[in-house]
């Protein structure tokens, strides 16, 4: 690796919207400089899981190291890539400081999406060289014309300098790398500093434990040295290091300004967290900035669909996050669900994903259920205070909501929410963020018909059905993007559900004074679809305190019996009547009512009618 | 908790001291005990096996699968053919009747009801010949109840003295209702008229023994209509009625319409208005309510079905049938659920090579008649009588099982039910919500026999290996 000076090394990622072409594109770069063989089984040769697959989308980004003669120059070319949605912004942003310049690719018929705004920002505020790509020109429909002016107007970026490539085809790809090499600059370092390593992924090996995967912005690296983690201060010896191409190739060395993989004995993942800064034991150096720890912005309970499932489930959970640090687990259980567990993610895409993961590499199915946001509170009890011994605490569970008397001032979450459409649909979605208590911040035509609109929105307000509901109002042309944007004040209640007077724990919730009355009536009118008739007539109530704010009645069963069994077959009838005793066991008693197990998860469910 | 412990130690006493817990240990084995069904070459043996002490008795049923029509609310087992080979459907009744009651060992058949199907279309030969056969095989006496269930569309003076000169000696006219429209949505193949005429014929021949059918709670029906349909019954009924709440069975014509919104479903409150109106009414003129769908009144109440309701045995002969009754003729000692081949023609085949068409057999564990006889037993005025209980259950009385803290006294208090020196039976409100508490009191009985001993059944399992004795035949 060391005939790879700095100056022939060139560090760069791909950035694109959903299924705009970016693994295509870095399928056709792999092939044209040798580093995996051309044949039509290259499909989204970085995306690995199932699911990736399945969604066009990346969830674990995968590098590469490309080889390629320029102008009778070596280039070591180190393509890097990213997780193809901001959920992973974080990650995106952590890849993207090990490059120089990014290819940003946008499709030729789609034109600018939600997820290319806001990738081209992320890109220019790293200040990183931006070469505008639009892809699938071989498309019937592509208006590449339309794209140039779009770029031009939005970004700022004159369109000459857009590449009109097919990358499914393979059509002026070539020209994409040159651009890399005579755009991009090589990165700034020196092999001859101290070692200084950004972590920017992490996978883990059963065999081998935890793949760092790092760029060096500072002297080098070989087997035997002894390093430490800037964040967890851990020191480790490397047993390995070497480069992506994409598989792991070990190397005797890696030197500043190259990219590439080491094993140093790390156990876990969140000992190589995303950002970390790894450096020479007894040689310390200033750790790289923009270091954080995941954060979860989006909460649910997972519960087993049974509770013997329980520890099978706990063992694929366990193996699943050692690939993924950034899904907290916490212990949780549910009078009406049983023993389960509070799961932290990133984003409303990422809890999707986990899940689908679940379901196709563990063979698990589950309940999840409604997500939730973390709230906060400021609190102005000094016996509070002290309890906590901090006056602003989050609220994750409803059961720690604090009452009002003790506190100042209630946060939420919020996130800055970019949405591009066809302008036809401009009205249903400014209704549609405005029910969502969204406030505007910007609103601009990037050409004749198509609008960009950026909002704030609480967070909570569309972690549930916003997606689905923008896309269906707009007939699937609207995307959109978010990015976090810290916390607000907001008007945050407690709203309880009563059954025959007794509140329902499980069903407790924090919602926006605003919203309150049409949530509470809406869970009133699932559980009476959900509750059973019973011999006696069951109230069933939201509550805000001792204040009722929407009540439905379930009437007593008048009459509830078989009409006639034929001719003495009653077996049939014993099955049911047997299951339905059965079933007693697996009643949920609020007071004298029984709630089946059912009736819970259709209403705590997290609706996936995508 | 403690309770509940003690309960599974007792029970193998009671289980030992049950009839039907026999040499062969079948009730302490777990899980279902299917017996192999009788394969080509089994064929029943020819003397009797001498047994139990008290002579055996039992009801019979006999299914006629056969229909002119197809009513738009009937899921049963039933058939419209072109052609109709009879005297070769008469031999298979009379066949599979003779060799089931060899095989049960029945010394007297307390009651004989033709069923359907539509078996007023069947000829009075056929039914002579199979009352014949019954006679043959066991004691019928001159009394015992022979109903048969006829058709107004079938159901002419000659063809019903016919009935009654072959041994028929009490009638259940399916009516279902009074009103010409009513009928074209049921799909009856007659008008109310004829029903008129039919009822008044069968009063003339089975005077007292006559009874009628009669559908509430159709799609668009009002709570007038429905009085109007009772009253206009009342005038023509004899001293007995069945009045059923129409069901929406699946994969019926008439499901189909509703769930499609071509008719409109029929509101909850109105079906339970509709049948408190019916039954204070025929109350007041004088009917007994003596099972949740049926009222008699000069003590007409039926025999046949009675047994069903109390649990006794009963033999079902014909396609689809079923039956609940011991195999002594086999050396058995415990009751079965016997149902016979659904499939008239492979029925038929069935008898004709080996004497019977038995689809199906699993022998019910002392639990399970436990609560098949509350299920039923509940449904009649009288309730489950102590005697009745005693027989089913000779350790544990019902003041065991229900009397102690739990479903059934909380259920007595809020007057749904009733546990005194009579037995147990539900209230005038209580049987109208009987199947709301039928859970609470299964799940209370399965605790005190403690589910351990019987565990509840694999449901795939136990019909796989249920059906399996007649695979490859």
């Amino acid at each position: 690796m060391s005939t790879y000076p700095v100056e022939s090394i060139r560090n760069f990622s791909i950035i694109a919207h959903v299924d705009h072409g970016k693994s295509t594109l870095a399928d056709r770069l792999l092939e044209i400089t040798g580093t995996i063989s051309k044949t039509d089984r290259n499909k989204q040769v970085l995306d690995k899981l199932q699911v990736e697959r399945e969604r066009g989308i990346t969830v674990k980004a995968q590098s590469a190291s490309l080889f390629y003669n320029h102008e009778g120059i070596n280039y070591l070319l180190n393509l890097i890539d990213t997780p193809g949605h901001v959920d992973f912004s974080y990650e995106v942003s952590r890849s993207l400081s090990a490059c120089q310049g990014v290819i940003l690719v946008v499709d030729a018929n789609e034109g600018i999406q939600a997820q290319t705004v806001a990738n081209f920002y992320l890109a220019f505020e790293a200040q990183l060289s931006i070469i505008p790509v639009i892809n699938k020109i071989d498309l019937k429909n592509a208006d590449p014309e339309r794209v140039e002016k779009q770029i031009e107007k939005l970004f700022d970026i004159p369109r000459d300098d857009c590449i009109r490539i097919s990358a499914k085809q393979g059509t002026n790809v070539e020209k994409v790398l040159q651009k890399v090499i005579e755009k991009i600059p090589p990165p700034q370092c020196n092999s001859a500093d101290p070692l200084k390593a950004l972590v920017f992924d992490s996978t883990f090996d059963h065999y081998r434990g935890v793949i760092a995967n790092i760029a060096l912005f500072g002297g080098e690296i070989a087997k035997g040295q002894k390093i430490v983690s800037a964040h967890t201060k851990k020191r480790y010896e490397v047993n390995e290091v070497g480069i992506l191409t994409p598989n792991e190739q070990p190397t005797h060395k890696l030197y500043a300004g190259q990219v590439g993989y080491l094993i140093a004995g790390m156990k876990e993942v969140t000992e190589a967290q995303i950002g970390d800064t790894l450096f020479l034991y007894k040689q310390p150096v200033e750790p790289l900035p923009g270091f954080k720890s995941a954060k979860p912005m989006v909460f649910a309970g997972m519960y087993p669909i049974d509770q013997t499932e329980y520890n099978n489930l706990k063992s694929a959970l366990e193996r699943l996050t050692l690939n993924d640090s950034s899904v907290t687990v916490h212990r949780d259980s549910s009078l009406a669900l049983g023993a389960g567990w509070r799961l932290g993610f990133l984003g409303l895409l990422h809890m999707e994903v986990f899940n689908q993961r679940l379901e196709q590499e563990y063979n698990m199915s589950v309940i999840l259920t409604a997500p939730t946001v973390p709230y906060k509170a400021v609190l102005s009890s000094a016996k509070l205070i002290k309890e906590y011994g901090k006056d602003e605490i989050t609220i994750i569970n409803p059961a720690q909501f604090p009452d009002k008397l003790s506190v100042s001032e209630y946060l939420e979450p919020t996130v800055l929410g970019t949405i591009v459409t066809p302008h036809e649909y401009i009205g249903k979605i400014i209704t549609l963020c405005q029910d969502r208590r969204a406030v505007q911040k910007d609103m601009l035509y990037i050409d004749e018909n198509r609008v960009m609109l950026k909002y704030l929105f609480p967070l909570n307000e569309i972690v549930v059905d916003f997606y689905d509901a923008l896309k269906s109002l707009s007939s699937g042309y609207a995307s959109f993007d978010y990015e976090d944007a810290g916390y607000q004040s907001a008007d945050l209640i407690k709203m309880d559900i009563l059954v025959n007077g007794n509140p329902v724990e499980e069903l407790a919730t924090v919602i926006h004074k605003d919203k309150a009355y049409a949530a509470g009536k809406l869970l009133c009118e699932r559980l009476k679809e959900t509750i059973p008739r019973q011999l006696f007539e069951i109230a069933i109530q939201a509550a805000i305190g001792k204040k009722i704010i929407a009540r439905e009645t379930l009437k007593a069963y008048r009459k509830n019996v078989v009409a006639k069994c034929y001719g003495g077959d009653i077996t049939r009838r014993m099955k049911l009547l047997k299951r339905q005793a059965e079933g007693k066991r697996l009643m949920r008693k609020i007071g004298n009512v029984e709630v089946p197990r059912d009736a819970f998860i259709r209403v705590l469910k997290r609706e996936t009618d995508k | 908790m403690a309770a509940v412990r003690r309960w599974p130690r007792k029970l193998a006493v009671l289980a030992a001291a049950l009839p039907g817990a026999g040499s062969q240990g079948r009730a302490a084995a777990p899980g279902p005990a299917v017996l192999p069904a009788p394969g080509p070459t089994e064929e029943p043996a020819p003397e009797p096996v001498p047994g139990t002490a008290a002579p055996a008795t039992a009801a019979l049923y006999v299914h006629w699968p056969y229909c002119r029509k197809r009513c738009s609310y009937c899921n049963f087992n039933t058939y419209v053919v072109r052609a109709l080979d009879e005297a070769a459907v008469r031999a298979c009744l009379v066949r599979e009747a003779q060799t089931l009651l060899r095989l049960s060992q029945v010394h007297s058949v307390t009651s004989v009801f033709f069923g359907g199907g539509t078996p007023s279309l069947a000829g009075p030969g056929t039914v002579a010949a199979v009352l014949e056969a019954v006679a043959g095989a066991a004691h019928l006496a001159a009394a015992a109840e022979v109903t048969l269930e006829a058709n107004p569309s079938s159901a002419s003076i000659s063809r019903l003295a016919g009935f009654r000169a072959a041994g028929v000696n009490r009638l259940s006219i399916g009516v279902q209702s009074l009103d010409d429209s009513e009928l074209r949505m049921l799909g009856r193949e007659h008008t109310a008229a004829e029903a008129r005429q039919a009822v008044e014929a069968a009063r003339g021949l089975f005077p007292g023994r006559t009874s009628m059918d009669l559908l509430f709670g159709l799609p668009g029906q009002s709570r007038d209509a429905w009085a109007q349909r009772l009253e206009a019954a009342l005038g023509l009924c004899d001293d007995h009625i069945s009045l059923y709440q129409l069901t929406l069975e699946r994969g019926t014509a008439l499901a189909a319409q509703v769930r499609g919104g071509a008719l409109p479903e029929p509101p909850q409150d109105l079906l339970a208005d509709m049948y408190e109106t019916a039954r204070n009414v025929l109350v007041a003129t004088g009917f007994r309510h003596y099972e949740v769908s049926n009222f008699a009144r000069k003590g007409a109440l039926s025999t046949h079905n009675l047994s069903y309701w109390r649990a006794d045995e009963y033999i079902g002969v014909g396609p689809g049938a079923h039956g609940r009754f011991v195999l002594r003729g086999e050396g058995g000692c415990s009751r079965e659920a016997r149902v016979q081949t659904l499939e008239p023609v492979t029925w038929m085949r069935e008898v004709q090579s080996h004497g019977h068409g038995t689809r199906s057999r699993v022998v019910l564990n002392p639990l399970e008649q436990l609560e098949e006889l509350l299920t039923l037993g509940l449904r009649t005025d009288e309730g489950i009588t102590h005697e009745c209980w005693g027989h089913f259950s000779p350790q544990f009385s019902l003041q065991d099982v229900f009397g102690e803290p739990g479903e059934a006294r909380a259920l007595q208090q809020s007057g749904w039910l009733v546990l005194d020196s009579g037995g147990l039976r539900c209230t005038w409100a209580g049987l109208a919500v009987l199947d709301s508490l039928l859970p609470d009191l299964l799940w209370q009985l399965q605790r005190a026999l403690g589910a351990a001993r019987c565990p509840p059944r694999d449901k795939e399992g136990q019909d796989a290996r249920a059906v399996s004795g007649h695979d490859g035949q």
